[in-house]
C-alpha cells in the first residue's frame, strides 16, 4: 500500500526538515504551520484564550471579595482606609503609562523601528519595576502596622482608631466592635492574596520583558516576526486591567462619602 | 454438600440470610421517599431494558454475517425529538417530586420538639431541652415531629439516620436543621457521613425510638439536673448579659422577652426574623445585628462561650415570654460570689448610650 | 464470510514503514525534548499507565481492608490516607489527562489533517508539568501521605490535619496547569489548523468531544487552582477566608472547589464519549446516527456542566431555593448524555456489525455508563439525594460512570488506535477475553455498592456494621477479577510491540484521515497536506478509495 492516500498536491514540496527544497518562507515559520499568517493567527488566539483562563483564576478571588464585602461592609470600609490613596493612584498611573509604552513598543515592532522598540521595552520594564517598588513600600507599611493576617495581626487601629493618628486625621473613623473589627482580617487576607497574585504576574511579566529587551537588541522582533511582542503586549495589558479593577475595589470603598 | 468447606457453607447460608437489601422504613417521610426511589428504579430498569434490547436486537439482526452491507442513515429528527423529550419529561417529573420531598424534610413544622445536636471530632452530643445529654445516641418518642438543630464544633460532619431517610450536614459557624417523625419503635443506625478525620468511622451511634410511656420513663431517669434553659439562665447571669438586657426602661440593650420568633427592625433599616440562627449570631457577631434604636455597643462573646453554651443561651431566650426570668437573673448575679460575674465589656470609645431619663438609678448593674 | 472487518497486509511481506515518528530520531533526549505530538502522546501513555497502577494498587488496599467490618488490615489513619491518595491520583493523574493527553494528543492533528498541534512546546511543557505534579504526589505518599479526602474539605484540610496537604495541593495545582495547556492547545488547533475542506461539521465526533472538554479544562481548572491557593494560605498563615471564627465561611470553599470539580467530571467523560463515536461507527460500518445532535450535545454538556456544581452540596445548608435551581439544571444536563446513548444505539441499526475488542469495550461502556448516568439522576433529584448522598451509592455512581464508562472507553480507544500508534495489532482472542473479564469483574465490584449505599453505609469508612459485610466481600471479590482484567492488556499490549501482526495503514478500514496515512505515521503526519472533500464517516468514499487502489498499478 502506498504510504499516503492523501489527495491533493500543494503547499510544501519537501517533506523533510531541510530547506533544500527551494521553497521560500521566513526562518521563523514553524513547520507545522502552512504559512506565517496561520502561525500568527494561532498564536494570538492562544494568548487570548490563556488570558481567559487568567480571568477565571482571578475571578475566584474577586468572587470571595464581593461576598465578604457585602457581609462585612463596615470592616471593609475602615480597613481600606489603611491603604494609601496616593501610592495607589501613583501605581495606577505608572501601570497605565507602562501599558502605553508597551503599546508603543508593539507599534515599533510592527513598523520595524528597532531602536524605538528597545526604548519602549526598557521604559515598560522600568515602569514595571517602579510599580513593584511602590508596592514594596506599601507592603512594608502593612507589616510595620501589624496588618498582615496571621503574623501578629493587630486590631487596635480598628477598635481604637484614635490610636492611629494619621488615618484618624483623614477619616475620623468610628471604633468598630470587636467582632466587626476581626473581619478586617478577611479584608487584608484578600488584599494580600489579590495584590500578591497580581504582583506575581507583574514579576513574571518583567522577567519576560528583560528577555525581550535582550532579544530586541538583536533584532529578533523587527524583521517581520512580531507575534511574541504583540502577544506579550496582550498579557501586559491584561495585568494592567486587573489592577484597574483591584484599585477601586480595594482602595476606593466609600471614598465618595 | 459435605465436600464444600464448612466455612464457605456458613458464609453462604448464615450470612446471606442475615442481611436485607433495603433499610427499614421508620419515619413518616421514608415511605414517600421510597416511592420516588422505586419509581426511579422502575424508570431506570425500563430504560436499561430498552437500550439493551435495542442493542442486542440490532447486533443480532445486523451482524456482518447477516447484514453485510450497511445502510447509511443520516438521522431522524423525529427520533431525536422523542428521545430528548421523553427523558426530559421523566427527569422533570422526578425533579418536581423530589423537590417536594426535599422541602418537606427541611421545613420543620412549628410544633416540632427541638433537640440540639453538636457534632465534634469524633462524637455526637445531643442536648434535650429538659437537660438530658446523650453521646452518640438519641432517644426519641414515636409519633411526634422532632426537629434537630445541628452545629459542629470543628469540621464538617453529617448526621445521618438511614432508617428515617434523613441526613443533614453539621457545619461550624451556622445552625442547620432537619426534622422527622418516627413511626416504628426500635433501634436504628446513626452515622456520621461527612469525612471528618481519623475516627470518622467510629462516629456512629444509635437512634432509639420509644413509645411515649417509655420515653417519659427515659426522660425521668436521665435528667442530670438543670434543663437547657436553666443552664442558659445561669450563663446569662454569669456572662453579665443582664447588665444591658435587663428589661429596665433605660436599658442599653433591648428586652429579650418574646423576642424569639418576632420580626425585629434593624438599625440598618431592614427587618429580620429572630430565629435560632439570629440569636446565635447576635451573641457571636453582634455588630451586624443591632436592633433599631439601640447603640452598637454589644461586645462579642466569640471565644468566651462554647457552642453548648450558646445553645443553652438560645434555649433560654426562646423560652422567655415575660421579663420575670430576666429579673431572676439579676438576683442570681447578686448572689454570685464576689468577682464571678464578669464586668460587661463594652467597646472603648463607643457611642454613649442614650441619656437615662430622670429616674432612680438602676441597681445591681456592674459599672462599664 | 468472515466475522471481522480486520484487513491486514500480507504478513510474509509486510514491514513496519522504515521512516516513521518512532524511528525518525534516536536517543532519550530526542524523546524528552520532542515537539512531536505523537511522541508526547507516547510519553503520556507510559506515565499514565504508571500512575494508574499506583492508584489501582491503592484501590486494592481499600477493598482488602473492607473485607472485614473492623479496621484490622491497617489503622484508620492509614486507611484515610489510602483512599485520599487513591482519589487524588485517579482523578487528577489518570482520569483527567487519560484520553485527551494520550489519544487526543496523538490523533487530533491527524484527524484534522494538520502536521502538529498549534503549540508543540506548550504540549511538551504540559507533559513535564504532569510528571512534576505526579512526582510530587508520589513524594507526598512516601513522606506520610495526606488524609483529607481528594475533596480537601475545609476546615478539616486547613486546621484539623497535620498531613501533607500543601504538597498535595501543589501537586494538583501543577497538574491543573498541565490540563489547562492541553485544553488551550486543542482549542487553538481545532479553530486554526484544520486542513482545507475540513469544515466544523466534517470533523470526527472525537474532535468535537475534545473541543467541548477543552472548553471545560480552560475555564474550570483555574478556579480550583485559586481554591487550592486559598487553602494553602489559610493553612499556613491563617488568613481566615474559610474560618467562621474569623468571619470566613467554609461553604465558600465548597463552592469554589465544586465549580471546577463538577465540570471536571465532564472533562473526564467527554473524550471517552468521543472514542465511542469513532468505534461504534467503524464497527457498524455506518456514519454515526444524528451526527449534528451528537456534536451539539457534547457542547451542551460542557455549557450546562458549568451550572450544576451545587448538586454536590444539597445537604450542606444551602438555601432550599438554590437547591431547586441546581436540581433543575442537573436534570437538563442529564438529557444530552441520554441523547448520545440513543444515537449510538441507532448507529447499529441497519449497520454491519462485528465484535472486535474495541467494540466489546464500547458495548460495556454503553451499558455501564447508562446505569451510572441514570443513578446520577437519582442523586440530582433533591429528595432522594438526602438519603443517598455521602453513602456508597455515590461511590458506586461515580465508579460506574468513570470506570465502567471512561476507563472502558479509554481501553476501547487504546485498542482501536494501537495499530496506528505502533504499527502492530494486538492478539484478538486474549484481548476479547480481557474485555469480558473486566466487564464481569466491574459489575461484581461496584453493583453491590449501590445496595450498600441504599442501606446507608457511609463512604470513607474504614470500619462498618457487620451486616454490611457480605456485600463488601462480593465487592472485593469482584475487584480481584477486575484487577486481572486490567493486568492482561499490559501484558499482551507489551507483547504485541515485538510480536504483533503488522497492521498496515488501515486495518479497520475506517474513514478518518488518521487511517489514510501509514502506521506508525510520519513525524509530519502527512507527506502532502490532505484536502477534505468528503463528509466524516463517509464509507462510500472509502469504498471508492479502495476501488481506486485495487485498480491502480503497483
Amino acid at each position: 500500500m502506498s504510504d499516503s492516500t492523501a489527495i491533493a498536491h500543494g503547499g510544501h514540496a519537501a517533506p523533510d526538515n531541510t530547506h533544500a527544497g527551494g521553497h521560500e518562507h521566513p526562518a521563523y515559520l514553524r513547520h507545522h504551520f502552512e504559512n506565517v499568517e496561520q502561525q500568527a493567527d494561532a498564536a494570538g488566539f492562544a494568548m487570548w484564550l490563556f488570558l481567559l483562563t487568567e480571568v477565571m483564576f482571578f475571578g475566584g478571588l474577586f468572587t470571595a471579595y464581593l461576598i465578604y464585602r457585602n457581609w462585612y461592609y463596615p470592616a471593609f470600609v475602615e480597613a481600606s482606609h489603611q491603604l494609601n490613596i496616593f501610592w495607589g493612584t501613583l501605581n495606577t498611573a505608572v501601570l497605565i503609562t507602562s501599558s502605553f509604552t508597551m503599546a508603543m513598543g508593539v507599534w515599533c515592532a510592527e513598523t520595524r523601528k528597532q531602536r524605538g522598540l528597545v526604548l519602549c521595552l526598557v521604559l515598560t520594564f522600568i515602569l514595571g519595576l517602579g510599580f513593584l517598588g511602590i508596592k514594596t513600600v506599601e507592603y512594608k507599611e502593612k507589616i510595620e502596622k501589624h496588618h498582615v493576617p496571621g503574623f501578629h495581626y493587630s486590631l487596635s487601629s480598628f477598635t481604637d482608631p484614635v490610636s492611629d493618628p494619621e488615618i484618624y486625621k483623614e477619616y475620623h473613623d468610628k471604633p468598630l466592635a470587636l467582632d466587626m473589627a476581626r473581619h478586617t482580617e478577611v479584608y487584608f487576607s484578600l488584599y494580600f492574596a489579590m495584590t500578591g497574585m497580581h504582583a506575581l504576574h507583574m514579576i513574571i511579566g518583567i522577567a519576560i520583558l528583560g528577555f525581550m529587551i535582550f532579544r530586541a537588541r538583536a533584532g529578533a522582533y523587527t524583521s517581520g516576526h512580531v507575534t511574541f511582542v504583540e502577544n506579550f503586549g496582550l498579557y501586559w495589558h491584561f495585568v494592567d486591567i486587573v489592577w484597574i479593577f483591584l484599585f477601586p475595589l480595594l482602595y476606593l470603598i466609600s471614598r465618595h462619602q | 454438600m459435605n465436600h464444600i468447606s464448612p466455612v464457605l457453607w456458613e458464609f453462604l447460608v448464615k450470612w446471606m440470610t442475615n442481611f436485607a437489601l433495603f433499610p427499614p422504613e421508620a419515619s413518616k417521610i421514608a415511605p414517600e421517599m421510597d416511592a420516588l426511589f422505586f419509581f426511579m428504579v422502575l424508570v431506570s430498569v425500563v430504560g436499561m431494558t430498552i437500550v439493551i434490547l435495542l442493542v442486542t436486537t440490532f447486533c443480532i439482526l445486523y451482524s456482518k454475517g447477516r447484514h453485510p452491507v450497511a445502510v447509511q442513515i443520516e438521522g431522524s429528527t423525529l427520533l431525536e425529538a422523542t428521545w430528548t423529550i421523553i427523558p426530559l419529561g421523566l427527569f422533570l417529573l422526578m425533579f418536581v417530586w423530589g423537590a417536594l420531598i426535599y422541602f418537606r424534610v427541611y421545613t420543620p413544622p412549628a410544633n416540632a420538639m427541638n433537640i440540639y445536636v453538636v457534632g465534634k471530632q469524633w462524637m455526637w452530643k445531643a442536648e434535650h431541652p429538659g437537660g438530658q445529654h446523650e453521646i452518640n445516641a438519641l432517644h426519641i418518642p414515636i409519633g411526634r415531629p422532632i426537629q434537630l438543630t445541628l452545629i459542629s464544633q470543628d469540621v464538617f460532619h453529617s448526621f445521618s439516620i438511614p432508617a428515617f431517610r434523613v441526613k443533614r450536614e453539621a457545619i461550624p459557624g451556622r445552625y442547620t436543621s432537619v426534622w422527622f417523625e418516627a413511626t416504628a419503635t426500635g433501634t436504628y443506625h446513626l452515622f456520621c457521613t461527612q469525612y471528618c478525620g481519623t475516627n470518622h468511622s467510629q462516629m456512629i451511634g444509635d437512634i432509639v425510638v420509644l413509645t411515649p410511656d417509655d420515653y417519659k420513663k427515659w426522660l425521668a431517669e436521665s435528667t442530670s439536673g438543670m434543663s437547657l434553659a436553666q443552664n442558659g439562665e445561669r450563663l446569662f447571669a454569669s456572662l453579665s448579659c443582664n447588665a444591658c438586657h435587663n428589661a429596665k426602661p433605660d436599658a442599653r440593650g433591648p428586652s429579650l422577652a418574646s423576642v424569639y420568633g418576632s420580626k425585629l427592625p434593624l438599625s440598618t433599616g431592614g427587618t429580620v426574623l429572630a430565629d435560632d440562627a439570629y440569636l446565635r449570631e447576635s451573641i457571636l457577631n453582634p455588630s451586624q445585628h443591632i436592633t433599631q434604636g439601640y447603640a452598637p455597643i454589644m461586645p462579642t462573646y466569640q471565644g468566651q462561650v462554647s457552642e453548648e453554651g450558646v445553645i443553652a443561651l438560645v434555649e433560654y431566650i426562646k423560652n422567655l415570654n415575660s421579663n420575670y426570668r430576666i429579673e431572676q437573673t439579676l438576683n442570681t448575679t447578686d448572689m454570685l460570689p464576689e468577682g464571678e460575674a464578669k464586668a460587661a465589656p463594652v467597646t472603648p470609645g463607643g457611642v454613649e448610650p442614650r441619656p437615662a431619663p430622670p429616674k432612680t438609678a438602676p441597681q445591681g448593674m456592674v459599672k462599664p | 464470510m468472515s466475522a471481522t472487518i480486520v484487513s491486514l497486509p500480507d504478513q510474509s511481506t509486510a514491514r513496519i514503514p522504515k521512516m516513521n515518528f518512532i524511528t525518525k530520531e534516536n536517543g532519550l533526549l530526542s524523546w524528552l525534548l520532542t515537539g512531536d505530538h505523537k511522541r508526547i502522546a507516547v510519553l503520556y501513555i507510559i506515565s499514565l499507565t504508571f500512575f494508574f497502577f499506583i492508584g489501582g494498587a491503592l484501590a486494592g488496599l481499600i477493598r482488602l481492608e473492607l473485607l472485614t467490618p473492623q479496621t484490622d488490615l491497617m489503622a484508620a489513619d492509614t486507611y484515610n490516607k489510602v483512599f485520599t491518595m487513591h482519589g487524588v491520583i485517579m482523578v487528577f493523574f489518570f482520569l483527567v489527562p487519560s484520553v485527551p493527553a494520550t489519544l487526543g494528543n496523538f490523533l487530533i492533528p491527524l484527524m484534522l489533517g494538520a502536521k502538529d498541534l498549534a503549540l508543540p512546546k506548550i504540549n511538551l511543557l504540559s507533559w513535564y508539568l504532569y510528571v512534576a505534579g505526579g512526582a510530587l504526589a508520589i513524594y507526598t505518599m512516601a513522606s506520610g501521605g495526606v488524609d483529607t479526602g481528594w475533596t480537601f474539605t475545609t476546615p478539616l484540610s486547613t486546621h484539623y490535619v497535620n498531613t501533607n496537604v500543601l504538597t498535595t495541593g501543589l501537586a494538583v495545582f501543577i497538574a491543573g496547569f498541565s490540563s489547562i495547556f492541553t485544553g488551550l492547545n486543542f482549542i487553538v488547533t481545532i479553530h486554526k489548523m484544520r486542513c482545507p475542506g475540513m469544515t466544523w461539521f466534517r470533523m470526527p465526533l472525537f474532535v468535537w468531544a475534545h473541543y467541548a472538554a477543552s472548553i471545560l479544562m480552560v475555564l474550570g481548572t483555574p478556579v480550583v487552582a485559586i481554591a487550592i491557593v486559598l487553602v494553602a494560605l489559610e493553612r499556613t498563615i491563617g488568613i481566615g477566608v474559610f474560618d467562621p471564627t474569623k468571619g470566613g465561611d467554609p461553604l465558600l470553599f465548597q463552592h469554589l472547589f465544586w465549580f471546577y470539580s463538577h465540570p471536571a467530571v465532564y472533562i473526564m467523560i467527554l473524550p471517552g464519549m468521543g472514542v465511542i463515536s469513532e468505534t461504534i461507527s467503524t464497527f457498524s460500518r455506518k456514519r454515526v446516527f444524528g451526527y449534528t445532535a451528537v456534536a451539539f450535545s457534547s457542547v451542551a454538556i460542557a455549557v450546562f456542566g458549568f451550572f450544576v456544581w451545587a448538586h454536590h452540596m444539597f445537604i450542606m445548608g444551602i438555601s432550599n431555593y438554590a437547591v431547586l435551581v441546581f436540581s433543575l439544571l442537573t436534570m437538563l444536563v442529564a438529557v444530552p448524555s441520554a441523547i448520545k446513548i440513543f444515537n449510538w444505539t441507532f448507529t447499529l441499526y441497519k449497520g454491519s456489525i462485528t465484535f472486535e475488542t474495541p467494540m466489546l469495550y464500547t458495548f460495556g461502556f454503553m451499558g455501564l455508563f447508562t446505569i451510572g448516568g441514570l443513578t446520577g439522576v437519582f442523586l440530582g433529584t433533591s429528595g432522594t439525594d438526602i438519603h443517598l448522598t455521602e453513602t456508597y451509592f455515590i461511590v458506586a455512581h461515580f465508579h460506574f460512570v468513570m470506570v465502567g464508562g471512561m476507563l472502558m472507553a479509554f481501553l476501547a480507544g487504546i485498542h482501536f488506535w494501537w495499530p496506528k500508534i505502533t504499527g502492530r495489532m494486538y492478539p484478538e482472542k486474549i484481548s476479547q477475553l480481557a474485555a469480558v473479564v473486566t466487564f464481569i469483574g466491574f459489575n461484581f465490584t461496584f453493583f453491590p455498592q449501590f445496595i450498600l449505599g441504599t442501606l446507608g453505609m457511609p463512604r470513607r469508612y474504614a470500619a462498618y456494621p457487620p451486616e454490611f459485610q457480605v456485600l463488601n466481600v462480593f465487592s472485593t471479590a469482584g475487584a480481584s477479577i477486575l484487577g486481572v482484567g486490567y493486568l492482561l492488556p499490559i501484558l499482551y499490549l507489551t507483547w504485541s510491540l515485538k510480536y504483533g501482526e503488522i497492521a498496515g495503514n488501515n486495518p479497520w478500514q475506517a474513514t478518518g484521515l488518521e487511517w489514510q496515512t501509514q502506521s506508525p505515521p510520519l513525524t509530519e503526519n502527512f507527506a502532502v497536506t490532505p484536502i477534505m472533500d468528503h463528509e466524516a464517516y463517509d464509507y462510500e468514499w472509502l469504498e471508492k478509495q479502495r476501488e481506486k487502489e485495487v485498480a491502480s498499478v503497483g
